[in-house]
């Protein structure tokens, strides 16, 4: 390993990226626009998670089940039109007070569950109610530390990925292969790149997120930096192994895509993984995104230490030497 | 002179294809050496071969009397026909990332003004003309002072004020004593540029020598070229070969003065005639004959 020759092509790699405009504005402005619009979605009272139509109900305002909150409740007085939005799910159901009847889509759990509360259900009167005395976190705050993993698995797999593969296409690896550069000098120099590029990137959008929107960090910075070091480093390697032999780069994003898109719905980027079937939370465990997610959460949420997540940290370690290793096994200049 | 680059019957397979078959070569040190071939004829899978970018499948190459290695890496250059460079780098900033390949590199301010890049070096390579970029490429491939620089169709494309200007360069190198092996389309610059060429054709050698040698040892004869309407149709008994093109006759004789008797005695115009020697586009043809490649 020549540290020279690993400088300049560090080097040069960082000057492609910093001076490409484009790149480096939707690097930093992706997140922070996707976070910044959660945080708006969700501020305020939030959208209802159920809508019920109203059929004519304008006399029937002291109707108790028109008086539940958490569902919005929506005049109407066109009944077939109502109907076909119940059929396609745009109405959770429709509900006639004066004629005392209502209409749900039997294919829809929401309407499955209005009919319930319609119904008054069984009186649970076995059951007190208690409230939740922990921390009351927002849906942005829960979502945030998913956004920006989210973000710098894109700039990992299609920085790595598609660049190595645009260059094999256009004739550079084979230049550089008449030199005296060594793969591994070419492909640590373009790992340290992304590397560097990414967590400076999510440093920034980080910085800028908190100052928009301002969310609450319980753990330490040192140990989130080093989730998301080791993190993307994992999220690079794996970009490797797709970039070490493909020369084309439809056939390259369309590897990265199959990719991205299972760990950006699986992860737990979006929703919780609590619910989803078991099967695949045990895939989801196999995917480096999760295990980042899951060690950022637990530091800024809970406020988690270093032994807490250790866990996540060891695979994703495992991870980066596995995959790296495989690509650059796997690599070919041409 | 010592052989500088020597091939013992290399031989490469692709797939079931025989693309070099059996070459044997030696490029003398400070030479310009010619690679000259129709498309398909294993040109560029030599020339790789030799580059030391693919492996044969089976024959031997050396470099100095030793197999391929490190040295070589250091000592040659090579400028492909298209290389892409990075974006959003200039050229300068492109010298010298290869130039930290090396052990050994000119110094900048020598390879600018050799190659003439002053007026473009601090710009984005994505901005630079066919002529300019080229340059540039010379440029990249001269940064470690090579002793052999392969240089593989280097004016394709490229207008003929910069193919010109492209050529000054070559002589320049060559006049340092560089050895260079060219590949290229342009009979004309195997012409100037070349020492020694080699013809290929069907993955062999075909013809090999100086310019001069080899069309003195296959052409004792020149050419007098005729416009098509001035040539009578059919054409007289002459005693010489009759070629009709698309536009010109092209007649081939040993003799000019008793060929253009001949012609005057056919009562055929000799306003618009033009003699020329037979050259190197000429024996390109013989040898390859005249059927469209791929």
């Amino acid at each position: 390993m020549n540290l020279k020759r690993f400088w300049a092509v560090f080097v040069c790699r960082n000057w492609e990226f910093l001076r490409d405009r484009s790149t480096l504005t939707w690097n930093l402005l992706f997140p922070l626009c996707l976070i910044v619009g959660f945080a708006f979605a969700f501020s305020g009272p939030g959208l209802a998670p159920y809508q019920v139509g109203v059929l004519n109900g304008a006399d029937a305002s002291d109707n108790a089940f028109l008086k539940t909150q958490q569902i919005q409740f929506i005049p109407v007085t066109d009944l077939p039109a109502a109907l076909t939005k119940v059929e396609r799910h745009q109405l959770d159901m429709l509900f006639d007070p004066n004629g005392r009847r209502y209409w749900i889509n039997d294919e829809s759990p929401k309407g499955y569950l209005l009919e319930r509360i319609l119904r008054g259900a069984e009186a649970q009167t076995a059951f007190s109610k208690q409230t939740v005395s922990g921390r009351l976190i927002r849906y942005v705050d829960w979502v945030l530390p998913g956004v920006l993993a989210m973000n710098m698995m894109f700039s990992c797999l299609f920085g790595i990925g598609y660049v190595i593969v645009r260059y094999r296409k256009s004739g550079m690896l084979k230049r550089l292969k008449a030199t005296p550069l060594t793969p591994l000098e070419f492909l640590s120099a373009q790992v340290a790149s992304r590397w560097w590029l990414t967590l400076a990137t999510t440093v920034v959008v980080f910085i800028g997120t908190d100052a928009f929107i301002g969310f609450p960090m319980h753990g330490s910075y040192f140990d989130l930096f080093l989730v998301f070091a080791i993190g993307a480093l994992s999220l690079i390697s794996l970009g490797m192994i797709v970039a070490a032999r493909t020369t084309s780069e439809e056939l390259a994003g369309g590897l990265l895509n199959l990719l991205s898109w299972p760990m950006t719905f699986l992860s737990g980027v979006w929703f919780s993984l609590e619910g989803i079937h078991p099967f695949l939370r045990q895939c989801a465990q196999l995917l480096p995104l999760t295990h980042m997610i899951d060690a950022a959460r637990a530091i800024m949420i809970d406020g988690a230490g270093l032994m807490a997540i250790s866990g996540h940290l060891l695979v994703l370690a495992l991870m980066s030497l596995l995959f790296m290793a495989a690509g650059a096994w796997a690599f070919r200049w041409e | 002179m010592a052989v500088l680059l020597e091939t013992r019957n290399l031989i490469k397979h692709f797939h079931g294809v025989q693309a070099v078959n059996g070459i044997d070569l030696a490029i003398t040190a400070g030479r310009c050496f010619g690679l000259l071939g129709p498309n398909g004829a294993g040109k560029t899978t030599t020339v790789e071969m030799l580059e030391g970018i693919r492996q044969p499948t089976s024959g031997d190459i050396r470099y100095r009397g030793e197999p391929l290695g490190p040295r070589f890496r250091q000592e040659v250059g090579i400028m492909f026909q298209s290389t892409a460079l990075q974006d959003h780098v200039t050229g300068r900033e492109n010298l010298r990332m290869f130039g930290h390949f090396y052990h050994r590199t000119l110094p900048a301010a020598e390879l600018i003004a050799a190659c003439a890049l002053g007026e473009f070096l601090d710009r984005d390579t994505r901005k630079l003309s066919g002529g300019q970029r080229q340059r540039l490429l010379l440029a990249i491939a001269l940064v470690n002072d090579p002793e052999l620089i392969f240089l593989d169709e280097p004016t394709t494309g490229l207008d003929p004020q910069a193919r010109r200007n492209f050529w000054e360069l070559i002589h320049r190198i060559k006049a340092r004593g560089k050895t260079i092996l060219l590949t290229t389309h342009y009979m004309e610059e195997a012409y100037q540029l070349c020492d020694e060429i080699a013809i290929m054709d069907h993955g062999r050698i075909i013809a090999q020598g100086t310019p001069r040698e080899l069309l003195a040892s296959h052409f004792d004869d020149v050419v007098l070229q005729l416009p098509l309407e001035d040539f009578p149709d059919p054409a007289p008994v002459l005693p010489m070969t009759v070629i009709r093109g698309r536009d010109t006759v092209e007649l081939l004789s040993h003799d000019v003065n008793s060929a253009i008797q001949a012609l005057l005695a056919q009562d055929i115009s000799l306003a618009r005639l033009l003699i020329r020697p037979r050259t190197l586009e000429d024996l390109f043809l013989e040898l390859t004959g005249r059927d469209l490649r791929s």
